[in-house]
């Protein structure tokens, strides 16, 4: 559906995209996963031909971005980030200007404009301005208008971002709806870890303009290998205790007071671990999240400000869902 | 990056009907931008036309009908040339781009941008030909087609001046320069508020490149018979500066960056 080749985009010395290489299959949700500024939204901005790239090119349901770029305006959807709706026009008229602009004849427009409120559960307030909807709806109303012309492929720039954890689910529901009613593929940015794991069929890793893994979320964990334990101490970590020595343990990363050991089989080998350790507070135990294979991949934090919190809270997050 | 674009016209007419409607709708329910916009230019008719008109000046007429050509042209400038430099705030909100991911051309964009601005502009201007009558101008048939007219072309070119500009400025901040270097000059120099045949040959010579002064000419022309050129050569002239104006635009709208 989607084909992407070596794909350079130059900003004077800076490189936003570096080289990316990667299609996209028919029907699936993909996922463009990378911290802010990794080159996501400059790769969404030229696959819907409002950039132009430096060098390479890419090909959206047959159509070249370059050469064709109506006609692969004709065959997407974009929900861009910052809220692109017009907040002084009603739900109702922002949809029937946008399906005037992408010439849906009079005779189905009522009710497809209808048909897609309902998708996004709006159609009792089709009638209020937009500058009295809340975050969540206007997204929703977005997603709609996205929509109407009945695009093969569907672009949602960080669909979530800014959302309270309740519209959030509900943005989640309402995306899966879509796939399964309106037979789509989706492209889907974000950096939250859990929203990508919950999604997509395969994510793509994205950072420095580059790919730098892509796969399943099952497989990315798998390959991380095995269990995840955290142990707590009272006071500081031993510096002596080698946890290394055990074959079952992969990698061990210490902190000031905590040690993180990935390692196979937890519930047969912890109690080997943690024979004659002295002053543990806590051990907790999680399964890798996408974002343990970020960090092995890149080596370093997804952002320092992501607002899901320290590791375990975001396990804990993670798993409620 | 646009390629060659083969819409049917139902649909480029559908598109321009749509991005009408949008300007329209926005404009009507803003209020404060309307109010803001009628009472700037009754402000100065009424102020700046006694104020000024207590003074004697020698123009053949009171000097509140003699402004009163020029008073419809600044609210056409007024409104036109920010509506069109909008377009600034059109580029930052990501309304633009839900635009410009739709299937249609830049150059429809633009024309669907400029007819907005003319019925803005019309709005603007029956208010005040309403004002007029009170301070008892009349118009007949005749006059009032051809204000309507000169309006709406002005406001076409001016609309399109301001989509130039605010097509090569990305901040903000940019629009306060259009305000005093693009509004306030062409008002000032159309001789909207004193006669253009006595100037020193500088400041004469500057005027004859403001397209709004055709447009003050012509309208003071039909509703008082007293231009300085004649209603014909207005018209030309005011034709050839919104055609030079518009083919500039949509080159610069064309090539503008959408993100």
């Amino acid at each position: 559906m989607i084909v992407v080749k070596n794909l350079v985009k130059k900003y004077a010395d800076f490189k936003a995209l570096d080289g990316l290489s990667f299609e996209v299959n028919e029907n699936e949700i993909f996922g463009l996963l990378g911290p802010n500024g990794a080159g996501k939204t400059t790769l969404i901005h030229i696959l819907a031909t409002l950039l132009k790239p430096t060098e390479g090119g890419a090909v959206v349901n047959g159509f070249d971005v370059l050469h064709n770029a109506i006609k692969v305006r004709q065959s997407i959807g974009v929900v861009f980030q910052a809220p692109s709706s017009d907040d002084i026009l009603t739900g109702y008229e922002n949809l029937k200007v946008h399906a005037l602009l992408y010439g849906i004849p009079r005779k189905i427009r009522e009710k497809r404009i209808s048909e897609v409120l309902q998708l996004v559960g709006l159609e009792d307030r089709k009638d209020d301005q937009v500058k009295k909807y809340s975050g969540g709806m206007r997204r929703r109303l977005e997603i709609a208008r996205g929509l109407l012309h009945h695009p093969k492929v569907f672009f949602l720039d960080e669909p979530t971002l800014g959302l309270d954890p309740k519209s959030r689910e509900s943005m989640w529901k309402y995306i899966k709806k879509i796939v399964r009613e309106e037979k789509v593929t989706i492209i889907l940015t974000t950096h939250y870890m859990e929203e990508a794991d919950m999604l997509c069929d395969r994510i793509g890793f994205i950072t420095n303009g580059k790919i730098i893994a892509l796969d399943s979320p099952s497989k990315l964990k798998q390959e991380i290998g095995g269990d995840i334990v955290k142990i707590t101490f009272s006071g500081k970590v031993h510096p002596g205790k080698d946890f290394t020595k055990f074959d079952f343990v992969h990698r061990v990363e210490r902190k000031e007071n905590s040690v993180i050991i990935y390692m196979e089989e937890v519930n047969s080998n912890l109690h080997m671990l943690i024979k004659d350790l002295d002053g543990v507070q806590t051990i907790e135990y999680s399964k890798p999240t996408l974002n343990d294979v970020f960090l092995k991949l890149s080596g370093d934090s997804l952002s320092g400000d992501s607002p899901e919190g320290g590791f375990m809270q975001r396990y804990a997050q993670y798993d409620k869902s | 990056m646009l390629s060659t674009i083969n819409l049917s016209s139902r649909i480029v007419l559908g598109q321009l009907y749509a991005l009408w409607l949008r300007e329209v709708k926005v404009f009507l329910r803003e209020k404060s931008r309307l109010v803001a916009s009628t009472f700037t230019p009754l402000l100065w008719l009424f102020v700046i036309g006694s104020g000024l008109g207590s003074t004697n000046l020698q123009i053949g007429t009171d000097y509140e009908k003699f402004i009163f050509p020029g008073i419809i042209c600044m609210s056409v400038i007024f409104t036109s040339v920010f509506f069109g430099s909008y377009i600034i705030w059109d580029r930052k909100f990501d309304f633009l781009k839900s635009v410009m991911v739709a299937p249609s051309s830049r150059t429809t964009v633009f024309v669907g941008k400029t007819l907005g601005g003319m019925t803005t502009s019309l709005f603007q201007v029956a208010i005040i030909l309403v004002v007029g009558i009170a301070l008892g101008v009349n118009y007949d048939a005749i006059t009032l087609l051809q204000i309507l007219s000169i309006v709406l072309i002005l406001s076409f070119c001016l609309t399109s001046l301001g989509l130039t500009f605010g097509s090569y400025i990305e901040s903000l901040e940019g629009f306060q320069l259009i305000v005093s270097f693009v509004v306030f000059p062409l008002f000032f120099l159309s001789g909207a508020l004193f006669p253009i045949d006595n100037l020193p040959a500088w400041l004469k010579t500057i005027t004859l490149f403001d397209p709004a002064t055709y447009s003050v000419d012509a309208l003071r022309n039909s509703i008082f018979h007293l231009g300085t050129y004649s209603f014909e050569y207005d018209l030309a002239l005011l034709l050839l500066f919104t055609l030079i104006i518009t083919l500039v635009g949509i080159f610069s709208f064309r090539r503008m960056k959408a993100v």
